[in-house]
């Protein structure tokens, strides 16, 4: 993996990406949202203290999902009604994929471009992608909170977002993301925490 | 590598407040999963995720009125992951206006997450939400779920709602809340859906025995005892009467395989033959013994046939087998009646002309037979013949064998469904009116 390494153009402080195809990261000394232009950083927006959070899983660590090895390398942090959520942008050997965390229940998805999404939808709408039948369950109403590392796109000037969850009756996952003008889907499935085989987590007062 | 923040994310800890409405110490054991919380203490439900903890209930109740049977704050291994008791509440519902309360409680692990366990009548379950959608049937008016190829039989839709809480959740917990909740059933498991507004989330419960969370939890005195049957308790007798049919089967093959056995075996060989006339004109000493005849081999079964051309009349032949060396006898009685005619619904009959009889476990050696005719006194002439068969294949006893084993197998399906009917008597399907003498009022 090559390290492209360049200097934040608010502090100066040398900004090294983990992933050479990340587009945005965060100065981790001045918390300047720094998005990659040809030819160098660019300074978009700050980001203010994030809320609390106990995840597990931080920013480096380790996992395997489905043989890939992967590495957390950033996240994108909402709040709704049941507190706040992670989506940890890991970076496997051949792309970048989402493990989202929302009170430890844990969920891998890949970006799937290329389908038709319907611009809304409703709880118990089904929809087929990739000959798996998916079922509305649940229709989040967020609110971003903030970002930290690096991502595989610009994301930086949210607000309120809507987010679509379904299942399947195999335990496949899939989300609308609807927080651009054109709705994103990411497909995946639910894992389970040890399946993932973690390394490099934070530890808890209390627990080992 | 040098990319690591230079503040690594501090180690979460338990978190110590005030509550804001009585100044009570509080902790966060769930860290920042959880969403509300209520203090212990004036049992004010708090915004968990706001720094200040906002009141979001004030819920007056006596903080002993209910009190967990695993203190929260209690850890417990499950399925080898640790897990901290963090939260407490009790649901109702009214089943014909009277209430059945349940308990659940919350128990966190910071990187599994959340599970539960619920509480009914010294019934346990042990509770975690689902990754897969179950599909809804509906068959000749019967409702049932499947998940993963298991189908869950519909068991009780009911409003539920929160009527004690304790605690952390990892949801907005609110007194008074209801939601409509419907399980299905497959013992050991139990398959539930919650609605609140349109979304439906849905859990998965297996049976647990109290034993085994107060050795869990290590809990101290005795665990209740569980009364009546639960939903998705398993039954003690589903794999007994499996068991049992399975030997009576394995029984039942090697029974007939013995009949066929016998059947082919069997020698039934004739060793004597004699022909008779009894006058019952006559005075005279009617009783006689035959020759002897010669019994071989092995101890068996020997078979006295008696045939007769008996007409309305009947012969008692008072019969010894004597073994001519041992002097050994073997004494039995045959009577013999056969009436025959006709009345206004036909012709009719009655008894037989024939007679058989075994005499079980005979040894071998020579024997003859003593016999003493006797009948009414002047009806003619009475033919009979004598028959002696040995080694004749006898299948009473199997009849017996299979008779002891299907009991014992039928007391047990019996018993089995006595504990489904039970099951099912406490559901929306009870097979009949049956009085409410299962659910005690909380």
């Amino acid at each position: 993996m090559t390290q492209p390494t360049a200097n934040c153009p608010n502090c100066g402080a040398p900004i090294v990406f983990r992933w050479s195809s990340s587009v945005q990261t965060v100065c981790t000394y001045c918390k300047s949202i720094l998005v990659r232009t040809d030819v160098d950083l660019k300074k978009v927006g700050q980001v203010a203290d994030l809320p609390p959070n106990s995840s597990p899983i931080q920013i480096g660590t380790e996992g395997i999902y489905n043989h890939h090895p992967f590495v957390a390398v950033g996240r994108i942090i909402y709040e709704y009604d049941q507190g706040t959520w992670n989506e940890w942008h890991l970076v496997m050997n051949d792309g970048s994929a989402w493990l989202s965390d929302a009170q430890d229940n844990y969920v891998v998805t890949f970006a799937a471009p290329g389908r038709t999404l319907p611009p809304s939808t409703k709880v118990g709408q089904r929809y087929i992608w990739d000959n798996e039948t998916y079922a509305v369950t649940t229709i989040t109403n967020a609110h971003y909170r903030g970002v930290e590392g690096e991502l595989p796109f610009q994301y930086w000037d949210k607000e309120d977002v809507v987010f679509v969850d379904l299942m399947s009756e195999q335990g496949k996952f899939a989300t609308l993301d609807y927080s651009d003008e054109t709705p994103a889907l990411y497909l995946g499935e639910s894992v389970e925490f040890d399946d993932l085989k973690l390394k490099n987590l934070r530890s808890f007062e209390g627990w080992q | 590598m040098s990319t690591g923040s230079p503040n690594p994310p501090a180690t979460p800890h338990v978190k110590a407040m005030n509550c804001p409405g009585c100044g009570a110490a509080l902790t966060l054991r769930s860290f920042t999963q959880a969403v509300t919380v209520v203090c212990e203490s004036c049992h004010s439900i708090l915004d968990a995720q706001d720094p200040q903890l906002k009141i979001l209930q004030q819920f007056k109740k006596a903080t002993d009125e209910d009190p967990p049977l695993i203190p929260l704050g209690t850890r417990g291994k499950i399925r080898g992951t640790p897990y901290e008791a963090v939260g407490f509440q009790r649901r109702t519902i009214h089943v014909d206006g009277i209430p059945y309360s349940w308990h659940e409680y919350v128990l966190f692990n910071p990187y599994k997450g959340f599970r539960y366990l619920t509480e009914y009548n010294g019934h346990w379950n042990d509770v975690s939400t689902l990754r897969a959608l179950p599909t809804l049937n509906s068959f000749a008016g019967a409702v049932s779920v499947s998940y993963f190829g298991e189908t869950y039989r519909h068991f009780q839709t009911a409003q539920a709602s929160t009527t004690y809480v304790l605690g952390e959740f990892p949801w907005q917990v609110r007194v008074g809340e209801t939601n409509d909740v419907t399980d299905y059933v497959s013992p050991p498991r139990v398959l539930s859906s919650e609605q609140s507004g349109k979304e439906v989330s849905w859990s998965m419960g297996e049976y647990v025995s109290c034993r085994d969370i107060w050795k869990t939890f290590a809990l101290t005195g005795d665990p209740p005892v569980p009364i009546g049957v639960y939903e998705n308790q398993p039954s003690p007798f589903s794999s007994d009467t499996k068991t049992i049919w399975t030997i009576f089967a394995a029984f039942a093959i090697l029974v007939l395989m013995m009949i066929i056995g016998f059947a082919s075996f069997a020698r039934d060989e004739q060793i004597f033959h004699g022909d008779y006339v009894f006058d019952t004109n006559s005075r005279g000493e009617a009783s006689f013994v035959t020759d002897p005849f010669e019994l071989k081999g092995r101890t068996s079964t020997l078979e006295l046939k008696t045939t007769t051309n008996l007409g309305n009349n009947w012969i008692y032949l008072n019969y010894a087998l004597i073994n001519q060396d041992t002097e050994k006898a073997y004494d039995f009685g045959r009577e013999i009646s056969y009436y025959y005619g006709y009345d206004s619904d036909g012709s009719w009959t009655e008894g037989s002309r024939n007679d058989s009889v075994a005499i079980p476990t005979v040894p071998p050696g020579t024997y003859y037979l003593r016999v003493e005719p006797e009948s009414d006194f002047g009806h003619g002439m009475i033919h009979y013949e004598i028959t002696a068969k040995r080694d004749v294949p006898q299948f009473g006893f199997f009849g017996i064998a299979l008779l002891a084993l299907v009991v014992p197998a039928a007391l047990i399906t019996w018993r089995s469904m006595n504990f489904e009917h039970l099951r099912w008597a406490e559901s929306d399907h009870a097979p009949m009116a049956t009085s409410d003498d299962g659910g005690d009022d909380d």
